[in-house]
């Protein structure tokens, strides 16, 4: 009996959005020489609404996972859901229509305007030679309310702050109306208060549009303040998968980042990690 | 939020085309034989209605046998180059891209003299024998600026400086085999090597040429411009483009296609005319912006109008006898490179 293309029988929950199901990826440019780089086999499950954070020290995988959700790899054994279908083999268009990607800013060639940019987040729903609809602006001008961007519509993109450009990057994420948005180190070049506004906003904007918000991150604590659930990689092995509250124990946190700390669980249920300095 | 529509860019472009209108009719009256404006739109009139054999008068067949194809030929090599120019900036993510400096002229000059080569040696019937030329021009602008790609490249990424560099070493070999195969062959329609790396618009190609060339413009010119919007992303780079919807790998190759085809038709009827394709492109974003729905057609309106004005000061400015376009757009063109060099450095 054949299944309909791409029907292929999901065994995912249907509860899930984002399925990772023993997905696993090694980077070897040649196939004669050791891999440069192994992701070993790893699962975890999030629902619509959910924050999920990838954390990590430098080379631990965190990328490289994002990649495979994203569908911009494809995972060498296992799958990668998103409400049953694999994401890598969804076309360009179909996945930017699904799936959002925050990435660490790129430099601009030509200048443009902020709206300019954040109506790119509707190409993927573009026809014909894509000259943007009423509707495509009226979209636009939403996302960039939502994230309390809207004064910025006519500015320059070059002329703007870190942490307003991360805005304007986010809204332009938002005008893909997506099911999930994937944020790739997204707080790297915001100072704190910046970084609380961004994470304040992606738990509002989670709950509101029931999106699957995917970050990676190094920063503990905004992982354990605002992640529903942590993904904890060391060196291409996922250690854990959990609430913060169960990721976060001492032993397995300083074995990771190599460093002596101290964890407490704040009253709100929520874990803060301390770092000593031990001289 | 003011983004472009279709009237705007009809309206825009209308503009240039009266601008493209009004800079024909002055190319067609200067010139070592004065030509009064009436006499013009007479025979003007005869020609669009059908009746080019009632022209008698000597100045009447100057215009229409001699300035005017060399006016459209001039037209169809500004907007090609142009739009190559525009979509080798895409494509390579660089601004300072342009078919010329690149060396992907140089390569279609190469494989224009070597499809002629080869022309010479089959003995074809001229009506298709002039055919072979933009062929093998093509290929060579598509081998050139496909080599200048990987040699551009470090470590996956185009580094701007090595893809400038690369262009220019490309350049002056490629320049150097051009001068090669000139001075040890020899053939009836080889044209001298000075036609080649400078490029003009002296000798004009047979009429089966010059259909093609329009005919090849438009379509290539057509593909690009199914791909505007797509080349809006690319701009912010291949991961980017790819997460917002862009098939990158079908895009990269239908307008790396499509701008070698373009190359190498303009370098086949007029050789390697430097800097039009960067000129052109950098202007047109300067008053219109970045987004290549209307930066491609501008560019090519543009760069009609510029050729046009180019071919008319080397026909004109030292009448009767005549300097070659490719001088021209270079004494204009090298000042500006380098201007957008500096600013870019800073």
């Amino acid at each position: 009996m054949r299944t309909p293309a791409g029907a292929e029988q999901p065994r995912a929950n249907p509860d899930f959005r984002l399925t990772v199901e023993q997905a696993s990826y090694v980077y070897a440019p040649n196939p004669s020489q050791a891999p440069l780089f192994t992701l070993e086999a790893l699962s975890f499950q999030a629902k619509p609404g959910e924050i999920v954070a990838i954390l990590g020290p430098n080379a631990s995988g965190k990328s490289t996972l994002l990649k495979l959700i994203s569908g911009a790899l494809a995972p060498l054994s296992g799958r990668v859901f998103l409400n049953g279908f694999p994401t890598h083999s969804l076309a360009p268009k179909v996945r930017a229509q699904r799936i959002a990607l925050v990435q660490q800013e790129s430099p601009l060639l030509f200048p443009s305007r902020v709206w300019e940019f954040v109506l790119q987040g509707r190409h993927a729903y573009s026809r014909g030679l894509g000259f943007e609809s009423a509707e495509d602006v009226t979209i636009a001008a939403n996302a960039l309310a939502q994230v309390g961007a809207g004064h910025l519509t006519d500015r320059w993109m070059d002329k703007i702050s870190g942490g307003e450009k991360q805005r304007v990057i986010l809204a332009r994420a938002l005008a893909q109306q997506p099911l999930m948005l994937l944020l790739d180190e997204p707080t790297l070049h915001l100072d704190i208060g910046a970084q609380v506004d961004l994470l304040e906003s992606l738990r509002k904007l989670a709950a509101q549009n029931r999106y699957t918000v995917v970050v990676v991150t190094h920063e503990l604590n905004l992982a354990g303040e605002y992640a529903d659930q942590v993904v904890l990689l060391q060196k291409g092995k996922c250690l854990r998968v959990g609430t913060p509250a169960n990721v976060y124990r001492r032993d397995l946190l300083e074995q990771v980042f190599q460093a002596p700390l101290s964890v407490e669980i704040t009253t709100s249920g929520r874990p803060r990690v301390t770092l000593f300095s031990d001289k | 939020m003011r983004p472009l529509t279709l009237g705007r860019l009809l309206l825009r472009c209308g503009i240039l085309a009266v601008i493209l209108f009004v800079v024909v009719v002055i190319a067609l009256k200067l010139g070592a034989v004065q030509v009064s404006l009436y006499g013009l739109g007479r025979d003007l009139i005869r020609v669009l209605l059908g009746h080019s054999s009632s022209i008698s008068t000597d100045y009447g067949m100057i215009v229409v046998d001699i300035r005017l194809p060399r006016i459209l030929l001039a037209i169809v090599v500004g907007a090609s180059l142009s739009v190559a120019g525009a979509s080798f900036q895409a494509l390579l993510r660089n601004p300072l891209a342009d078919p010329y400096v690149l060396g992907v002229s140089s390569g279609a000059a190469v494989g224009s003299i070597l499809a002629l080569l080869i022309e010479n040696q089959l003995n074809l019937s001229p009506a298709f024998g002039g055919l072979f030329t933009p062929f093998g021009a093509s290929l060579g602008a598509g081998a050139a600026i496909a080599a200048v790609y990987f040699l551009g490249r470090r470590d996956g990424r185009i580094d701007s400086s090595t893809l400038l560099l690369s262009g220019i070493i490309a350049s002056s070999f490629l320049s150097a085999i051009v001068m090669f195969l000139m001075s040890t062959l020899s053939g009836g329609n080889l044209r001298g090597y000075s036609y080649w790396l400078m490029g003009s618009f002296s000798t004009l190609p047979p009429k089966s040429l010059l259909y093609l060339l329009g005919i090849g413009f438009l379509a290539a010119a057509a593909v690009i411009y199914t791909t505007a919007s797509d080349l809006n992303l690319l701009l912010a780079g291949e991961k980017e483009a790819m997460h917002l919807g862009v098939d990158v790998g079908r895009v990269q190759l239908v307008v790396y296609i499509a701008a070698s085809i373009l190359t190498g038709l303009a370098v086949s009827v007029s050789g390697a005319i430097g800097y039009v394709g960067l000129l052109i492109p950098h202007a047109m974003r300067l008053i219109y912006g970045s987004d290549h729905r209307m930066l491609l057609p501008a560019s090519a309106l543009g760069g009609a109008i510029a050729l046009v004005l180019a071919d008319t000061a080397a026909r004109t400015v030292v009448a009767p006898s005549e300097i070659q376009v490719g001088a021209v757009t270079a004494v204009i063109g090298a000042p500006f490179f380098i201007y957008l060099l500096r600013r870019g450095l800073t």
